[in-house]
């Protein structure tokens, strides 16, 4: 197992190595600077600001300077928030755009495996056709469509829940913006379990306990369950990128100060530090999720790790 | 490939969405040109009108009073024109790059396909912003940026068909037989990945129309006055609480437009493995 992790680890590295390179050649690339739209400056202070901004410096020096910052968790000063730095920003933002992606993702994985396993013992049913059909317009339908028909059916028209952020005390204002983002996931989620657990009751194990007359309920809690939930592990890498940017359309429509508000109003803004800054962050982020997610999936399944 | 056409049209999931997206995208083409109204006349005489037969807003008017409808059409055709161009871009590098990886195998496959594995780790959509913001939202490049990142299942794909048909009897047979190698991949490996590569288009073009409204919706994508279903519901949350027919309308037919490729897709795949199965 410490072999895998190490292995693991070590393959985590170029993925990120080559995010941050590809990010800050991008935005280097750039045709004009980040100031050009202000008022028309004189050499002297454009000069001035280049030397403040380190850019002044050959790109190899600026890339390095910029990696040890990184390595460090400094992201550099954002041009934009002048008496910010691009990871301070992302701190104060951070803790409620991770309580909103953890509610969601915990609400997907629970209600999708719950459905999928309904509709796999209901294999054909009138239930398991509803539910397949309600599946897809999940994953069809984008967050950024049903959040606001959820906001004007729930919000404007029946006012069960608010749709405001800042101005609405208590729990209840995280209902739309959960419920939204775990939406496609659970349907996602409920696709996916419902075929493998279908696949894996077709299984020559399974036969065996039915043949020894196990009831069908501990067939699916000894035997059957854990195979099954493998596939679904498995998509959580994926799923964990997908509801980072849901989260973005999410904190935009609902308001919430979170890092993918930040995020847009860097891109808006041509905030280019911060933008960098935060890409960078989601993708370590995605891929070190993705990591524990891998070394999950080895623990679960030891035919993984010795391979 | 004729009988597959005829089963393919009594496939009803394909039948129907397939013959919806072909009503809509006719809708989308014609209807700005029968329509009285233009796209970017504003009209403050008649702000957020609701939908009606009077003046031929049959969609209403928006918060600068233009025509609705007009802008829908115009959206989809933007939409599916974003979505098409993209898709045929990632068409084109995926089929080369997992073509070549599955012909030439050995080490260079080994090493391509550990390229795309790396890339399948990186949070695509945050790049195409992130090109958004530097390349001052070009129009062109949003077809680019998302064909480009969207050719990665391609590649798989065909890579491992390719692979798979190169072991095949008849492929062998034509090598003994003396054929070329370009002539046995015209005409023995480039046919049957017609089928496959079919398919999986149709499954990138709802990722593509996805990416394009995320985009728009965010402001990042298609810029006014030229206008995209994703650009279109995001007007309409502005207006969520005076105006619901501006979110209602757009974000509707982009799910109708989702669901119906999505439902293609899926059908093809069906009519393909149930054909390659037997």
């Amino acid at each position: 197992m410490l072999r895998y992790t190490l292995r693991r680890l070590l393959g985590a590295i170029p993925t990120v190595l080559l995010v941050i390179v590809l990010a800050f050649v991008l935005v280097r690339a750039a045709p004009g600077g980040p100031f050009d739209d202000e008022r028309a400056l004189s050499p002297e202070i454009e000069a001035n600001i280049a030397r403040y901004y380190n850019l002044d410096e050959p790109l190899p020096v600026q890339f390095f300077r910029y990696l040890g910052g990184v390595v460090q968790g400094d992201l550099g000063p954002s041009y934009r928030y002048r008496d910010s730095t691009v990871s301070g920003l992302i701190a104060d933002a951070l803790p409620i755009s991770l309580r909103i992606g953890g509610m969601a993702m915990l609400l997907a994985i629970v209600a999708g495996v719950g459905i999928g396993i309904v509709a796999a013992l209901r294999q054909n049913s009138a239930l398991d056709r509803g539910v397949m059909a309600f599946a897809m317009l999940g994953i069809s339908v984008p967050v950024f469509v049903f959040a606001p028909v959820f906001v004007l059916l729930l919000s404007v028209k029946l006012q069960w829940l608010p749709a405001g952020w800042s101005s609405t005390p208590g729990l209840s204002k995280y209902v739309l913006p959960v419920v939204s983002l775990a939406l496609p996931q659970i349907a996602y989620i409920a696709r996916l379990s419902r075929a493998s657990l279908i696949d894996v009751l077709s299984s020559d194990f399974v036969r065996t306990a039915r043949a020894q007359g196990l009831s069908q309920a501990s067939i699916i809690r000894y035997h059957a369950l854990k195979p099954a939930m493998l596939p679904v592990l498995s998509y959580m890498g994926p799923a964990i990128a997908v509801v980072l940017t849901g989260s973005v359309v999410i904190e935009e429509i609902f308001g919430i100060p979170g890092v993918g508000q930040f995020f847009v109003r860097g891109a808006m803004n041509r905030d280019y530090t911060l933008v960098l800054g935060i890409v960078i962050f989601y993708a370590v982020l995605i891929v070190l999720l993705n990591l524990i997610v891998d070394l999950l999936y080895g623990l679960i399944d030891p035919r993984i790790r010795n391979r | 490939m004729q009988p597959l056409i005829r089963k393919a049209l009594g496939h009803h999931t394909i039948l129907i969405s397939g013959s919806l997206l072909v009503i809509i995208a006719i809708f989308a083409i014609l209807g700005p040109l029968l329509s009285p109204n233009s796209f970017e006349a504003t009209n403050f005489d008649n702000l957020r009108a609701p939908p009606s037969i009077a003046g031929l807003h049959l969609f209403g008017t928006d918060d600068l009073g233009r025509d609705v409808f007009v802008r829908t059409m115009l959206g989809i055709q933007v939409t599916l024109a974003v979505a098409c161009i993209a898709s045929f871009v990632s068409l084109v590098i995926g089929v080369l790059y997992g073509a070549v990886a599955g012909l030439v195998g050995g080490r260079v496959d080994a090493l391509m396909m550990r390229f795309v594995d790396t890339l399948y780790a990186l949070p695509f959509i945050f790049f195409v912003i992130l090109l958004m913001v530097v390349f001052e939202r070009n129009f062109l490049l949003i077809f680019v940026a998302i064909g480009a990142i969207n050719w990665l299942d391609m590649a798989r794909i065909v890579r491992g068909q390719t692979l798979s048909l190169k072991e095949r009897e008849f492929v062998e047979a034509a090598r003994l037989g003396g054929v070329s190698m370009p002539g046995i991949i015209w005409r023995h490996i480039a046919p049957n990945l017609i089928g496959i590569v079919v398919v999986y288009v149709t499954l990138t073009i709802p990722q593509a129309i996805l990416m394009e409204s995320f985009l728009s919706f965010l402001g990042l994508g298609i810029q006014e006055p030229r206008t995209s279903l994703g650009a279109l519901v995001d007007n309409g949350v502005s207006h969520i609480e005076s105006a619901s027919w501006l979110l209602l309308i757009p974000a509707g037919l982009l799910a109708l437009i989702l669901m119906c490729f999505n439902f293609l897709g899926d059908g093809l795949r069906d009519l393909f493995d149930s054909r390659s199965s037997t």
